[in-house]
């Protein structure tokens, strides 16, 4: 696999490669222009570059020259009942124009009610009326930035009673209707499905795998429900669990090479540490590879 | 959708409420599941304050500004996803906080540090060149001239030794840092980002009131004379240099002069 550093960008249409990422954070800007290492892409947070000028905007510019970009908004609240915030869609189409990335992806989730921002991820019921919402959400995001966006699966940890519908089913249908991409959150689906007691391996099953852009692993921390049950947490805290590892390397049986990011937003490890899972995923895609050229051969 | 407004409202109330109409595959109580949604809102926006209010945070230490954080958060959520200027209210918070009366100077500070992050996410303007300065400092008009300042630079004035804190806390040892302040001496404050780093410097009364007076539009002698009006020992020369040397002069324009 070539994990060399991306080609001179030249504005034509791209896609990030199929090997490892991680989270680019202020902590590791001057260490990674310093000392150049072997990656896939680094990914953002839209919101943290909606700013004027500056380190942020500084640092980004001379690491995009060098890699692929993936940039992933946190606050678009697809799942919102309000309309689509227009004036951040304008600074999203204003971002994306600046950094031309090779993916941008959003979350089923809403994170703004009523004005206010609530700085989380939060699920929503599952029907026919959601599914409309977002739906017509997507559509006018995939207009206004003019490009194909992945939508990541959600980590929750509630149930709605008005749901009709499974995640699964439910995403399937966003996607067919929408035409956008999966970014299968693999951590994500782990979390959900412990929370929620179903099985990880037949929630990705159940999944349109073609429309699988880009993986996210990432680390959770655990806790008790009410009962004692196991409570997983989307934490982004910890180095990725081997549960999660074993799930990505089924994952990848039904998907081949994915692009695969790290994500770590809290207790930010030396770079080195985040590189080496970047790298541990690379390595689980190469014995997959193998594993498939054995049995073509 | 009802759902969302029943559950936004649970996540910012005062106390643990759980929305209706929530499931757990257990039975379980799900209001234990919920807590998960509140902690993480509240979390996550009181470390966001913490990351732009530091010194603010060590005066009060962690835990009495946690609960400050938290009770500003419910009453004043943010209203944009970009979090990075979040709590531009906090300081006008903190003045009308009961328990942070002890501490009159604690408001200042938290408008410092906003500044800082102000200055540190402005945008970028190139400064005016050494030729540019040297013509413009020789042309007679020059009390006339009008400058744009870096879009950076901010001016704070406080009836407290402001910077004399913040710089306090940037110390090796903080605590023999603070016992030398004087915390009713009246300070104000330059804040201004050179290359990638923020620059806070005490400036005097003058100083404050000439680069005031030049960001609100004053022509350069107008806002002299401003200065000179608080403070006749002001240093023209010295404050000129200070923001020539820092880069915040971006531009000038001279009445009549073609050539600016």
């Amino acid at each position: 696999m070539n994990t060399a550093h991306a080609p001179v960008l030249t504005g034509i249409a791209r896609s990030l490669p199929a090997a490892g990422g991680i989270g680019l954070k202020p902590e590791h800007f001057r260490e990674i222009l310093d000392t150049q290492p072997e990656l896939g892409f680094f990914e953002v947070h839209a919101e943290n570059y909606m700013v004027a000028g500056g380190p942020f905007h500084h640092y980004l510019t001379r690491i995009r020259e060098r890699y692929a970009l993936s940039i992933h908004g946190v606050g678009l609240s697809i799942g919102g009942a309000s309309p689509l915030d227009e004036e951040h869609l304008d600074r999203l189409a204003a971002l994306l124009d600046r950094y031309q990335p090779e993916s941008f992806s959003e979350h089923l989730a809403w994170s703004s009610h009523g004005g206010a921002f609530l700085n989380d991820l939060l699920p929503l019921p599952y029907h026919a009326a959601t599914l409309d919402r977002v739906c017509a959400h997507i559509d006018r995001v995939q207009e206004r930035l003019q490009r194909r966006m992945l939508l990541e699966n959600p980590a929750s940890y509630v149930e709605f009673a008005a749901s009709t519908m499974a995640e699964t089913e439910f995403i399937a249908e966003v996607v067919r209707r929408t035409g956008c991409g999966l970014l299968l959150d693999v951590n994500n689906v782990y979390v959900a499905c412990v929370n929620h007691h179903r099985d990880p391996r037949a929630y990705i099953g159940a999944l349109p795998l073609p429309a699988v852009g880009q993986i996210h692993l990432a680390g959770f921390a655990s806790d008790v429900d009410a009962a004692g049950a196991p409570l997983l947490i989307d934490s982004h805290g910890a180095p990725v669990a081997q549960a999660v590892w074993d799930l990505y390397e089924f994952a990848l049986e039904g998907l081949g090479p994915t692009p695969t990011l790290i994500e770590r937003d809290n207790d930010i490890p030396a770079l080195p540490v985040l590189l080496a899972e970047a790298y541990q995923a690379q390595r689980i895609m190469r014995k997959r590879v193998a594993a498939t050229d054995e049995v073509c051969a | 959708m009802n759902i969302q407004s029943a559950f936004a409202d649970a996540l910012l109330a005062p106390e643990a409420v759980c929305p209706t109409g929530l499931l757990a595959w257990n039975g379980s109580d799900p209001g234990r599941r919920f807590a998960v949604y509140r902690n993480n809102v509240m979390v996550s926006l009181i470390d966001a304050l913490a990351d732009s209010y530091p010194v603010t945070q060590e005066l009060v230490g962690e835990e009495f500004f946690a609960a400050m954080a938290r009770l500003f958060v419910q009453a004043q959520p943010p209203r944009s996803p970009v979090l990075a200027l979040y709590g531009e209210g906090f300081a006008d918070f903190i003045e009308a906080f009961p328990p942070a009366v002890g501490l009159p100077y604690l408001a200042d500070v938290a408008r410092l540090e906003m500044r800082r992050v102000q200055a540190w996410h402005a945008a970028d303007a190139e400064p005016l060149t050494e030729q540019e300065l040297a013509r413009l400092l020789a042309d007679a008009s020059l009390p006339l001239a009008r400058f744009g300042l870096q879009p950076s630079l901010g001016v704070l004035r406080s009836r407290h030794a402001v910077v004399s804190l913040w710089a306090a806390h940037q110390a090796d040892d903080v605590a023999a840092a603070l016992a030398q302040i004087a915390v009713d001496q009246a300070e104000a404050a330059l804040v201004l980002r050179v290359g990638l780093e923020v620059d806070i410097t005490r400036i005097g009364e003058g100083a404050a009131a000439f680069v005031g007076g030049l960001q609100q539009g004053l022509a350069f002698g107008a806002a002299a004379g401003q200065a000179l009006a608080v403070e006749p020992e002001f240093d023209l020369a010295a404050t000129l240099g200070m923001l020539i040397r820092g880069g915040g002069l971006c531009s000038a324009s001279i009445p009549g002069d073609m050539n600016s």
